[in-house]
């Protein structure tokens, strides 16, 4: 299924590196029930770019990442590293294939042990597929180091003794040990203050650059991610309500909740004197979705059409899709 | 209302002081924000003013007075009469703070038998009450439920619902929306608005999120390492910051639409 706007973007976004088609996760729970965690979300990352992904909590978006970094299997769909479905890998195959994709995760100070030092903790992924000799861990672990603005000799560090914005510093490093053609951030910056989460994006958008990354960014803060994804795309109960590009998602965002979401941010330059907005209810669980629109109980414009049929993605303008009845010809 | 005297607070005797000589002053009714980075102490200043500094902390100099009368020198029956009913806190994550084994009706219960004198009928009517008050819809049923059949959201509305039951003239807010999605968050802003609008309470609310305290309160209180870097009315904080820390911490909010990275 090739669409006219799909070829004209892949020349001017880049090589595809990892695709998902139509990723569907269902999980089974307790009462011969279902709980539906992703539902046909179909995704692409290009070299160089990032693609943000936002929701609420709960809404699949760190589900969908494990499935693109091999974590999990998906219940259907299939996910595309370089047009090769990756999916069902296993054994020596997968082990190989993890050296393409890494990640950093929310809290370093949780994902690292406590006991190792920032040394050994940068060079274990080297010496796992032993791409490197014991004794040139320091050496190797200081070059990583220096790439991430840290001073040397915070490779005979523990864990505990530096910041939280140091530690998700060795976190990048140590992702980027391997090369990876991906990066996947889950929430790498929510544990993180302001200031200090501002210098990470910049780390990682210089190493983005430098190296051509492709970065998958999770995160809940859809101010922070419309900074810095070229593509965004907004989850909601496990599809994916909207795609846009990153620079048009604060004026061009059509879907009722990508809208919703935006509007419940608190910033410095909102009118105070306003009501902020904010999405009256809570999110249905995703326990036995009921049929049509997964918005549907929040949504002002909710019509007849909204209860009874579960809109599709449609594409409304160049790199901008949307699944809501009331844009892209929904009559 | 509340004056807080050019205190210190030091964790142990020989402790590194995690507040130094902070002083501040509340109306009745008025909304402070306190807002700092990890670890500039904020919350020691939220605990100092409740008379619960965990482990060895203590005021070493300075004092807290609460319509006249210290804080500091309080015996544990005054502040028995003091907590919940003059002064409430609610957390950062209210679902925490609830025995998780229990309903939330039957610990509701028991904080409202602690302070006043009914029968157990009436308290359980006034606790679904309050929180029907909170926007949380059947309050019958949201008494019989455990903590862990509720949202995030929902349960930090319990908290707030507990924590005005007396509708107290000081509402102390520790991170009260940090916990929570965006969305929930502009819900719980909102209700904690609609508190000083319909009780009059004074709030003191301590957070990291600039954009909250930029829209809650009447005055901004920048702290740092234990010190306050910046105080004065929103306008003033966000308008026309003087110190350099305070203009580097309103840079670094994003916003829609604002400073991109790529």
């Amino acid at each position: 299924m090739c669409r006219p706007w799909e070829v004209s973007g892949l020349s001017d976004r880049g090589e595809l590196v990892l695709e998902a088609r139509h990723v569907t996760k269902i999980y089974p729970i307790s009462g011969n029930r279902t709980l539906t965690a992703n539902r046909d979300v179909s995704l692409k990352m290009y070299r160089g770019r990032t693609l943000g992904l936002v929701g609420e909590s709960g809404c699949g978006k760190s589900t969908f990442m494990r499935m693109a970094v091999s974590l999990e299997a998906p219940t259907e769909g299939e996910i595309l590293f370089h047009g090769r479905d990756v999916s069902h890998f296993k054994g020596e195959e997968l082990r190989q294939h993890r050296q393409n994709i890494q990640m950093i995760f929310q809290d370093p100070g949780e994902a690292f042990h406590p006991r190792m030092r920032v040394m050994d903790i940068i060079c274990e992924p080297l010496l796992n597929f032993k791409r490197i000799q014991r004794q040139e861990r320091e050496a190797v672990a200081r070059k990583y180091l220096e790439l991430v603005e840290l001073p040397g000799e915070f490779a005979w560090r523990y864990p505990h003794s530096m910041s939280g914005g140091q530690r998700q510093r060795v976190g990048i490093a140590r992702a980027l040990t391997l090369e990876p053609e991906i990066l996947i951030c889950d929430e790498a910056t929510s544990a993180l203050d302001v200031s200090v989460q501002k210098n990470i994006i910049q780390l990682l958008v210089r190493l983005q650059r430098e190296r051509q990354l492709a970065i998958g960014f999770i995160c809940h803060d859809v101010a922070l991610v419309q900074s810095l994804a070229h593509e965004l795309a907004v989850m909601y109960l496990g599809s994916i309500v909207e795609v846009l590009p990153g620079e048009r998602a604060a004026a061009g965002a059509l879907h009722p909740y990508t809208r919703a979401l935006m509007g419940a941010v608190f910033h410095l330059k909102m009118d105070f004197d306003k009501p902020v907005q904010c999405i009256e209810g809570e999110v249905p669980s995703p326990v036995d979705t009921p049929p049509g629109c997964p918005f549907q109980n929040r949504c002002r414009m909710c019509r007849e059409i909204c209860r009874r049929e579960r809109p599709a993605l449609r594409t409304v303008g160049e790199g901008h899709q949307v699944a809501c009845h009331l844009f892209g010809g929904g009559e | 209302m509340l004056q807080i005297q050019d205190i210190s607070v030091s964790y142990g005797k020989r402790g590194a002081l995690a507040l130094k000589n902070i002083s501040l002053e509340m109306k009745p009714g008025e909304i402070l924000g306190v807002v700092g980075e990890s670890g500039s102490g904020k919350s020691t200043l939220l605990r100092a003013v409740l008379g619960c500094l965990p482990g060895e902390g203590y005021v070493s100099q300075g004092d807290i007075l609460f319509e006249g009368n210290s804080l500091l020198t309080c015996s544990g029956e005054e502040w028995r009469r003091l907590r919940g009913r003059e002064i409430s806190i609610i957390f950062q994550d209210s679902g925490a703070m609830i025995n998780p084994i229990r309903r939330i009706g039957s610990q509701f219960v028991e904080y409202i038998l602690t302070h006043e004198h009914m029968s157990r009928r009436e308290a359980w009517n006034r606790g679904a009450k309050m929180l029907e008050g909170m926007g949380l819809p059947q309050g019958e049923r949201m008494m019989r439920s455990y903590p862990f059949q509720l949202s995030g959201g929902m349960r930090q509305r319990v908290g707030i619902a507990m924590a005005m039951t007396f509708q107290p003239k000081l509402l102390l807010a520790d991170e009260p929306t940090s916990a929570l999605d965006v969305s929930t968050q502009a819900q719980i802003v909102r209700q904690m608005l609609k508190l000083r609008e319909s009780y009059g309470t004074g709030i003191l609310v301590v957070t990291h999120n600039l954009g909250v305290a930029a829209y809650m309160a009447d005055r901004i209180l920048v702290m740092r390492q234990g010190q306050v870097v910046e105080a004065g009315s929103r306008e003033e904080i966000l308008g026309n910051p003087k110190e350099a820390y305070t203009k580097e911490l309103l840079a670094s909010v994003p916003a829609m639409g604002g400073e991109r990275f790529v």
